[in-house]
């Protein structure tokens, strides 16, 4: 789960990481009020919206003043902002966060990240800050220093200091410097994130290590122990039908195709969505029902396939391991009828009482296409959508 | 032979009254898995099918000499009963729970650091060598005795593997799923590395996913080690950057973790790679044929 700009910053601040002053608003008047509030001679005006590249996407304004604060805010806000991560549709602002200015010295790039391959928490910097560290890392890879964390220890003072030194931060600000690292920690840490990212982190002209931009993306597994967390959500920056299927806990991503599937199991899903690009379609989405779905889960899934607009076929692939092919089959035949699917649809199942559950697709009467195999189940949709 | 399980292994459910451990309990039993014992707390001294259940994982150990663990709990317990299992001592610990937080793993692994315990999971389907041993949710029905190892981080897809194998008339020796999450238990390289030294092996079919590292690290060490031929999938060609495809761990981000990095990596160390899902039984045929 991702949360906006402003939120991340209260978290950060809350574990002693400086932030700029900043006020979140949601009209002109109120960036004017938050101007005047703030004070100084200059503000900055950001769209928060849960994409990056919001300055080259132009919700990042420069304001002199809380009258400039409110027309800047005034073309920011309600806009369809498009960056590189929100896809070529955009996202609408509907708030913007108002921060002062400052006078920047130096920008750094501070991360947290879960480093898979030693299962430990990495902290990550450069003296490239402001860019994309994916950039640096291509780019110039020798500017990005790296500590592993253990989880134990938790950040070390000493690696929190070689990482400073080696960043060239005066020695003055080396104590401001590890406070920001191990406060950066201890949110990423307690807060059950999965990155913790400042981008940058500057250093002022009056030698305040600051965090300037923050971004945060929590582990929704830990959800049960993290309510503060869980209450940041905003919905608005989700897909709809995301968000109705992650309600009915099955695992559904939207796509761009119009072949919709439904099967148990991730893995499964992949290799079903990759089968059908293989045989020359397109699949619609992602959709896991899960180890044990039951006929209601099946039941909501169809619903939620059936409400993209592009779909012009549907698959179900489900290898029964826990999951009774019987029941499966009863699910499919009445989803089908009490929602009078027109679109061809093909079955395709494997393992516990598949026998029963096949003829129960027969015996339906419903035109329901059955399929042995994934290639043959693949194969058929892919014709039956081409018409 | 097989590894990590076969019809010696003494096996203990974790969470043997929940809904999921009654249910796979059973199921294992039946298969013909030596289930010796079972933990719940607060619900020693009673039994399940006859097999009984203890408070603590080790008074378990010291009274039926259970060799296996198998963890259904929920997963805010989860971490600690793989702590619980790995302090008493057991060899090989698999777990099953889906959802538990990643920074409970990272803890549970610098735990397991040193100690004699392998992890299977967490998010696993568990591990099966034919006829012998059943550890997990598998369906025992669709496997084979035979020479392929089968790893795996997939659950339902590596049924869809095996089962091509066993229908292609290739029995498996072990089949590992080391689980979906982004920090687990054994890694590609644990298993290949005991599927290597496995006289029962002859051949490995390993199955991957988008998101990490783990698929080039193994392709690498393969390409050093492997004496025996290896056939490969890799899930999610077609998915989207930046989106978690249902397994914690599948996720490709900062454009890193592709399924077409890690296709080219493991062609390049040799690795016969299905190009559909529906191929897989056949490419370890052709890999077989060719070595």
């Amino acid at each position: 789960m991702n949360v906006h700009e402003y939120q991340a910053k209260e978290i950060l601040k809350r574990f002693g990481v400086v932030v700029p002053r900043g006020i979140v608003a949601t009209s002109p008047e109120e960036a004017k009020a938050a101007a005047e509030a703030l004070g100084g001679p200059l503000c900055v005006v950001k769209a928060q919206i849960h994409a990056g590249g919001r300055g080259k996407g132009g919700g990042v304004k420069l304001a002199r003043g809380p009258q400039d604060a409110a027309q800047k805010a005034g073309e920011i806000l309600g806009k369809n902002l498009v960056t590189h991560q929100t896809g070529p549709q955009g996202r609408q602002v509907r708030r913007v966060l108002v921060e002062q200015g400052l006078n920047i010295e130096r920008e750094l790039y501070l991360a947290m990240v879960l480093d898979r391959a030693q299962s430990r928490v990495a902290v990550i910097c450069s003296s490239e800050g402001g860019v994309e560290i994916e950039e640096v890392a291509h780019r110039n890879p020798q500017m990005i220093l790296k500590e592993t964390l253990d989880p134990v220890i938790g950040l070390a003072g000493f690696q929190c200091r070689r990482l400073a030194f080696a960043l060239g931060v005066p020695a003055p600000l080396i104590g401001k410097m590890v406070a920001v690292m191990q406060g950066l920690y201890r949110a990423f840490d307690e807060c059950d994130a999965s990155l913790a990212e400042i981008n940058p982190l500057v250093i002022t002209r009056e030698g305040e290590v600051v965090a300037l931009d923050a971004k945060m993306n929590f582990d929704s597994n830990a959800f049960f122990r993290q309510k503060g967390i869980v209450a940041l959500r905003d919905l608005d920056e989700e897909d709809p039908r995301e968000v109705e299927a992650g309600n009915h806990d099955l695992s559904y991503i939207s796509l761009d195709g119009n072949i919709a599937c439904m099967v148990n199991g991730a893995g499964l899903a992949m290799a079903t969505m990759d089968i059908i690009k293989f045989y020359g379609g397109e699949p619609a989405n992602f959709l896991d029902v899960g180890g044990g779905a039951d006929k209601e889960k099946v039941a909501q899934a169809f619903k939620i396939l059936l409400a993209d607009a592009q779909v012009r076929g549907m698959l179900i692939n489900i290898f029964g391991g826990i999951m009774r092919c019987d029941v499966l089959a009863q699910g499919v035949v009445d989803a089908a009828r009490e929602l009078r699917v027109t679109v061809p649809l093909v079955v395709r199942m494997q393992g516990t009482n598949v026998d029963e559950g096949k003829r129960i697709l027969k015996e339906s009467g419903l035109a329901i296409i059955s399929a042995e195999t994934m290639a043959e189940a693949a194969e058929k949709i892919v014709k039956a959508v081409r018409g | 032979m097989a590894i990590l399980v076969d019809k010696n292994t003494r096996v203990l459910t974790q969470g043997i009254t929940g809904a999921t451990g009654r249910f796979h309990t059973t199921a294992c039993k039946e298969y013909g898995t030596q289930m010796v014992a079972g933990v719940t707390p607060g619900k020693g001294g009673t039994s399940y099918e006859g097999i009984p259940v203890f408070d603590t994982v080790s008074r378990a150990v010291a009274e039926t000499g259970a060799n296996a663990s198998v963890i259904y709990v929920r997963p805010p317990s989860a971490a600690d009963a793989i702590l619980e299992a790995a302090d008493a001592g057991i060899p090989l610990i698999v777990c099953i729970t889906d959802g538990v937080p990643v920074r409970d793993m990272v803890r549970v692994k610098r735990y397991l650091e040193g100690r004699n315990s392998k992890l299977l999971g967490p998010n696993c389907p568990g591990v099966i060598t034919p006829d012998e041993c059943k550890i997990g949710i598998m369906p025992g029905h669709i496997h084979r005795q035979g020479n392929i190892g089968v790893v795996s981080r997939s659950g339902t897809l590596t049924y869809e593997a095996v089962d091509q194998l066993s229908r292609l008339g290739m029995g498996q020796s072990t089949c590992v799923g080391i689980g979906g999450d982004p920090v687990h238990g054994l890694e590609f390289i644990d298993v290949l590395e005991l599927f290597n030294g496995d006289p029962g092996t002859a051949a490995v079919v390993m199955i991957g996913e988008i998101g990490g590292s783990a698929e080039e690290e193994a392709a690498a060490w393969i390409k050093a080690n492997m004496k025996k031929p290896v056939a490969g999938f890799i899930a999610g060609q077609t998915a989207p950057p930046g989106k978690r495809m249902g397994h914690a761990g599948a996720i490709i981000s900062g454009g890193k973790g592709t399924a077409k990095e890690k296709i080219v990596a493991m062609k390049m160390a040799g690795i016969r790679m299905a190009p559909s899902p529906a191929l897989i039984g056949q490419t370890m045929q052709e890999a077989l044929a060719n070595s």
